[in-house]
């Protein structure tokens, strides 16, 4: 072989190499990139549940979902005065149930709040003491009562979570707090949660 | 207008929806036999029955009643010959009595749903209350309604 030829051969040798090399990199590149706007929008997400989570964990949602056999009352969630017991469906006991005193809407007269179908979650979607991150986590278990991340929407959707935000007043006349976030922004802040594949903090 | 059934009987009355219950049995039908106590569905005094179940009529919007079969204690039996009538008489339970046509109209509903209640099953669903303090002699009126005392 003559050595133009070689030095020809080898040029194109190296340019070979540097466009598999370029490639390699340019691909790692876009890996890298992609898995960075992954994360940029898991943690999104994380941060996107961290604010639904102070709607679970505020009075109006979480006196409906105790660990307890009785249901709770009021921003200092204290026990449901008059004895009044979970029962054995969570909608009260044999003889006084939920119904006996809340109705499908509130009551002006009486004071007494009231939303379609109104019971307590039942044990195993117990809420108390759970932190924002091992609430997401039982959102989604279905051991624990938790749903699929497009059924959120449809039960975020019913009366009785949207009563939430319509709490009406006490008997002596004072409004009971709502959650601190909207319902219109809560229900934004779920779609964003989803579409970001629905993770749950880390801690 | 709104048709109500009352004690078995068709009632039509005129009343805002959300005017409660109680109002319209005592003040519209005549049936003063169930009682206004606190207003806010705490005490009980108020207790009838709503296809059968035991309501506070206080917190009870007439909108709801449409439709559904409404109990007072002035239905529960026509001769007093109703089990927990006849317990209530036999353990004389009653002192002021202001308050027992609603605990009545509670156990009757208790026993419906739970024949043979034990003494947690009637703490768990007669929290009516009683400034007499006749709550011993209701208990044990229960237990005879029930043919286990």
């Amino acid at each position: 072989m003559s050595k133009g030829k070689s030095a020809i051969m080898i040029g194109q040798l190296r340019g070979g190499t540097a466009t598999i090399v370029g490639i390699v990199i340019a691909t790692g590149a876009v890996v890298f990139i992609q898995n960075a706007a992954a994360q940029n929008r898991l943690e999104e997400g994380r941060e996107k549940f961290r604010q639904m989570a102070t709607v679970f964990q505020h009075p109006r949602c979480m006196n409906c979902h105790p660990r307890t056999d009785f249901p709770r009352q009021g921003d200092d969630r204290h026990r449901h005065t008059m004895n009044v017991m979970r029962g054995p469906a969570d909608r009260g006991a044999p003889g006084l149930h939920c119904s006996t005193c809340h109705q499908s809407s509130n009551q002006t007269a009486s004071g007494v709040p009231g939303a379609p179908d109104w019971h307590l979650a039942p044990p195993r979607m117990a809420w108390d003491g759970l932190s924002a991150a091992e609430l997401c986590r039982a959102l989604l278990d279905p051991a624990r009562g938790g749903m699929k991340p497009n059924q959120f929407i449809p039960h975020f959707q019913t009366g009785l979570v949207r009563w939430a935000w319509s709490p009406g007043a006490g008997p002596h006349g004072e409004m009971r707090n709502a959650p601190p976030i909207p319902y219109e922004r809560f229900m934004v802040l779920t779609r964003e949660w989803i579409d970001r594949g629905a993770p749950c903090p880390n801690s | 207008m709104i048709k109500l059934n009352v004690n078995g009987r068709t009632a039509t009355v005129e009343a805002d929806p959300d005017t409660p219950l109680l109002w319209v049995l005592r003040e519209q039908l005549g049936l003063t036999g169930t009682k206004y106590g606190c207003g806010i569905a705490a005490c009980g005094a108020c207790t009838v029955h709503v296809d059968g179940s035991a309501v506070r009529s206080c917190s009870f919007p007439l909108s709801a009643a449409k439709d559904r079969k409404i109990t007072t204690i002035e239905g529960l039996s026509h001769n007093r010959s109703h089990a927990v009538q006849k317990a209530w008489i036999a353990e004389q339970v009653p002192q002021c009595g202001y308050c027992q046509s609603g605990m009545i109209m509670a156990a009757a509903a208790l026993l419906a749903e739970k024949p043979r209640p034990t003494d947690a099953d009637i703490d768990a669903a007669i929290t009516n209350i009683c400034r007499c303090g006749t709550y011993q002699r209701i208990r044990r009126a229960i237990h005879v309604a029930a043919g286990s005392s």
